[in-house]
């Protein structure tokens, strides 16, 4: 357990540093930042206009459907370390259920690619 | 000692972000909270020594499930206030539900059992963290003695992918696509001609 800890201590480092320098700097401007509040200050600009809507509108169901196919790619290659790293120990077997875990997921890649998944429009 | 104040550090952070997921009110602050969970669970598993599990939970949670919860928190179109109308309506059925995986949770736990090969499982030797790395481990394992759960992972993955395209696609009408073959397909001979045009004539639209 101390080994993984002394591994793992630079990035303790790291992000101690990080944290000590983002911190003030954040904190900074609510300490020290010059504030004179005014209505006029958050209202439209004299040629502007005001909104017409909210900012937080719906989202393209598009982008959703990208993510997901992502994410399984993702987990397929997730899969595919340590098998690689323990190569040498599977044998055949291992070999060849890789095998039929890359082919039932290319199916399914052989679909999206026919159905046009991977286009925009 | 340094190890047991970072898993505190890490345990209270990771229960603490894991209530502020329910009880934020902007679903968005909610997601940002997982992803904080997500981070200090990963940090847990460091100090338990699997570090791939701490990686691929950093990649493939952080990096990607969150991403796609805030898509579908943003796709919602949720409005707080016509939200807060509703409560006092679904209350009751809410309840319900609750008091149903209350008591199914309390069922799992008195009705727990301690299986008979379990004992031979933890007994069986585990090779140490310094001979074998935690990949190495996960790999000798999962592929030959586990297949039938990696074959039922990839079954479930491609189920997933193929029920989100029957969902979620729908291709505009009229839009016209590259096609690469029928580009390709195409010769000279079949898309120009050499017309002879007689002086002073032109081309009349039909022999175009």
């Amino acid at each position: 357990m101390n080994d993984i800890v002394k591994d793992y201590f630079p990035l303790v480092v790291f992000i101690a540093v990080a944290v000590v320098i983002a911190l003030p700097l954040m904190i900074a401007p609510f300490v020290i930042a010059y504030k004179k509040p005014d209505p006029e200050k958050l209202s439209a600009y004299e040629c502007g206009f005001n909104a017409f809507d909210d900012a937080r509108m719906k989202f393209d169901v598009r982008f959703y459907l990208v993510a997901i196919l992502f994410i399984i790619f993702d987990l397929e290659v997730s899969f595919l370390f340590p098998w690689a790293v323990a190569f040498g120990d599977v044998g055949v077997f291992g070999f060849w259920s890789m095998m039929v875990f890359l082919a039932v997921l290319t199916i399914g890649f052989i679909y999206e690619w026919k159905k046009g998944a991977l286009e925009w429009d | 000692m340094i190890a047991a104040v970072f898993f505190y550090l890490f345990a209270s952070i990771c229960v603490a972000s894991a209530f502020m997921v329910i009880a934020a009110r902007n679903p968005v602050h909610s997601v940002l909270f997982l992803i904080l969970t997500f981070v200090n669970a990963a940090g847990l598993f460091v100090l338990m020594g699997a570090e791939f599990l701490a990686m691929i939970l950093v990649v493939v949670y952080v990096g990607a499930v969150a991403v796609l919860f805030l898509f579908v928190v943003m796709m919602l179109d949720v409005d707080f206030v016509e939200l807060r109308q509703g409560v006092l309506n679904y209350l009751p059925i809410g309840a319900l539900v609750g008091l149903v995986v209350l008591v199914e949770l309390l069922l799992v736990l008195g009705g727990w059992a301690i299986g008979e090969n379990v004992t031979a499982a933890i007994t069986a030797p585990i090779p140490p963290a310094a001979d074998v790395s935690n990949t190495a481990a996960l790999g000798a394992l999962l592929y030959t003695r586990y297949v039938y759960f990696f074959q039922a992972a990839g079954v479930v993955l491609l189920v997933a992918m193929i029920g989100a395209i029957v969902l979620t696609l729908r291709h505009k009408p009229y839009v016209r696509r590259q096609s690469i073959a029928e580009q390709n397909a195409r010769s000279k001979a079949s898309q120009l001609s050499v017309k002879q045009v007689r002086s002073g004539e032109g081309l009349s639209q039909g022999l175009q």
